[in-house]
């Protein structure tokens, strides 16, 4: 029963994840950017979350619908200005441009709020569970996250599938110059899927400050996770990212079950496995 | 292209020319001034030149690394890492920590052979985030190990019976030592022919493996190279602290600086990260007491110009005054009169 539980658990930390990873996974299927500052903006977002519940006195979900909006607008800003010029440089300076955006975001913060760990007040929600058995119980927070994970996948995938801007998306994802000979105009395409991707990554630094307190230097293993469920699961196949994340989740449980320092190290060790057997993922597919 | 054969313009062609020979003996007589500082200077300013030489050699790696190879990566601090440790393990054997510098180089490299060949079949973006999950997993199995201190950290024995003075100045000396060693090893391995195979990798890659260039081989060399040196700056950098803490000797802080240093002075020259390493600790005394501020200055600095002035500093530099003060490339000369016609 224990491992039944630890299954359990892994698979709802692995819809975190995946909500975590499917920004990361949109922009590289996209623009072909890893953003490596992605850690840091959920960590930016999480302590925006927390300026906005003790400053407007509003419960944590609320503070998802102010923090996302805005991170979407900031995300579309950011491509059109800082990632558009470094993607114009070369491929290679979008890797050091986020690199070091992800160093200025962390100490800024440093010098903003301070190294304290802090963690965003769930109230009653904290210690909510289903009890399924003496051995087995489901804390209401997991499933919230979980859902919303699937949600936002959902929405994410019948958007590219089924919306214009969405197929603009796609195409400018297969192939820029024939997107922009048809009329699409591919700089605009690239900041939408920039602020779809900053917001979702909005939304799972609040989703992470409900499950797990954290700090300004928390972003980098944040980030880590993320790009271990993207390539476990296949870049640009969002189902493919929703089995890496559960994947990603199982290991570390699993680990933190046989010993409780082995969790982390133990999912790294089935993500460089899966990558040196399976360097396309398991699910290669392209958007859609 | 191929109508302006040297036939038909007679040009001679070397791979140095008279400044540069006398660059050569600056550069001779730069390092003999700086062996001699320990005589010269007091202490804490050769301590704050160890740190410098650890960062000027680690910069020249990366460096080395992204700028050549075209390799970019963020896990260079498992290496780092790795050789501290090799320092401690071995001078509890009973080594000299001098002596096991080069041991702890050889570690080093030798882990990331079989790394590289996970590793190097990576396209580029999989290969950074994979180096830093590496270095993560490496720090991880370093916190669970008791002989190794766990996460206390490891101090180094086999120094105490070292007068403080005495200790100091081979300090010195051994992280000059490293910093000649990887900035005269660079030179070398670029003017190889590993560094023409690298120069066509950096300019077009499927082109050079087309015509027969040994990309693979090549960047394992390199590879190999960067994790060594990273080594054996990270055996003096345990030498000159006597203590090393897992989450800061693997920190990813580590590949920040070298970044930033190798993106202000300039990528895909040696001179590059020289200057930049200059810089670095110019703006790193004068911020000292505004706590992370020097990093978030930096960093802004390294991303404008990385958009804007990619070949950084030094580039603008060379391109302004004609100046190289590492020629790996070749010069050529013009013939007058043409007599002599070489090819």
């Amino acid at each position: 029963m224990v491992w039944v539980n630890a299954i359990v658990q892994g698979i709802l930390l692995g819809g975190l994840y995946a909500l975590f990873a499917c920004g990361l996974s949109l922009m590289f299927g996209v623009m072909r950017v890893v953003n490596l500052a992605h850690g840091d903006l959920a960590v930016l977002a999480a302590y925006l979350a927390l300026a906005v519940i003790t400053g407007l006195h509003v419960p944590v979900l609320w503070s998802a619908l102010v923090v996302a909006p805005l991170f979407g607008v900031v995300g579309y800003a950011v491509q059109r200005f800082v990632i558009q010029r470094s993607l114009d440089v070369s491929p290679l300076t979008t890797l050091l441009v986020t690199f070091g955006l992800s160093i200025v975001i962390q100490n800024a913060l440093l010098e903003g709020v301070s190294a304290n760990s802090r963690s965003l007040p769930t109230g009653w929600l904290a210690s909510a569970s289903f009890q399924v058995n003496s051995q087995l119980s489901i804390a209401y927070e997991s499933v919230i996250v979980f859902s919303v994970a699937v949600v936002v996948l959902s929405s994410l995938q019948l958007f590219l599938s089924r919306a214009r801007l969405g197929r603009q998306v796609r195409a400018a994802a297969d192939d820029l110059e024939a997107a922009s000979i048809v009329g699409v105009n591919v700089r605009h395409v690239y900041g939408i899927a920039a602020a779809i991707a900053f917001a979702t990554v909005a939304l799972a630094g609040v989703a992470f400050g409900m499950y797990s307190s954290f700090d300004p230097a928390a972003g980098p293993q944040r980030l880590i996770f993320a790009f271990e469920a993207v390539v476990i699961g296949g870049v640009g196949s969002l189902w493919g990212t929703l089995l890496g994340g559960m994947i990603l989740g199982v290991a570390q449980v699993l680990g933190a079950q046989v010993d409780s320092s082995f969790g982390v190290l133990a999912g790294h060790l089935v993500f460089l496995v899966l990558l040196a057997l399976r360097p396309n993922g398991l699910i290669p597919a392209r958007l859609a | 292209m191929i109508e302006s054969a040297p036939s038909a313009t007679p040009q001679r062609v070397t791979r140095s020319r008279r400044s540069a020979r006398w660059n050569a003996v600056a550069g001779a007589v730069a390092v003999a001034v700086l062996a001699s500082l320990p005589y010269l200077v007091y202490a804490n300013v050769t301590g704050v030149l160890v740190n410098l030489f650890i960062l000027l050699s680690l910069a020249t790696l990366w460096n080395l690394l992204a700028g050549y190879a075209g390799l970019i990566s963020v896990g260079q601090q498992a290496y780092i890492g790795i050789g501290a440790y090799a320092v401690f393990v071995l001078a509890d054997n009973g080594l000299s920590p001098f002596l096991a510098i080069p041991v702890a180089a050889l570690v080093s490299g030798l882990v990331a052979v079989p790394a590289s060949f996970l590793l190097l079949r990576l396209r580029r973006e999989y290969f950074a985030i994979a180096t830093w999950v590496v270095a993560e997993a490496v720090l991880l199995a370093v916190l669970r190990s008791d002989s190794l201190g766990g996460g206390t950290g490891a101090t180094l024995r086999g120094l105490s019976d070292l007068d403080p003075a005495l200790r100091q100045a081979y300090t010195y000396w051994a992280a000059l030592a490293v910093a000649v060693a990887t900035l005269l090893g660079t030179y070398l391995l670029l003017r190889s022919r590993v560094g023409l195979d690298l120069t066509a990798i950096r300019d077009n890659e499927i082109g050079a493996r087309s015509v027969g260039v040994r990309v693979a081989l090549a960047k394992g060399i390199v590879y190999f190279v960067a994790a060594a040196g990273a080594g054996a700056a990270g055996g003096v950098l345990i030498i000159s602290q006597l203590f090393v803490q897992p989450t800061s000797v693997f920190s990813v802080q580590w590949s920040a600086y070298m970044i930033f240093v190798a993106l202000i002075g300039g990528l895909g020259s040696i001179e590059g990260p020289i200057v930049g390493t200059v810089i670095f600790y110019m703006l790193q005394q004068t911020l000292a007491d505004r706590g992370a501020w020097y990093l978030i200055i930096l960093g802004s600095v390294a991303v404008l110009m990385a958009m804007w002035v990619p070949r950084g500093i030094w580039g603008l530099i060379s391109d302004r005054f004609d100046l190289r003060l590492f020629p790996v490339g070749y010069f050529l000369h013009p013939a007058r009169g043409a007599v002599k016609v070489k090819s």
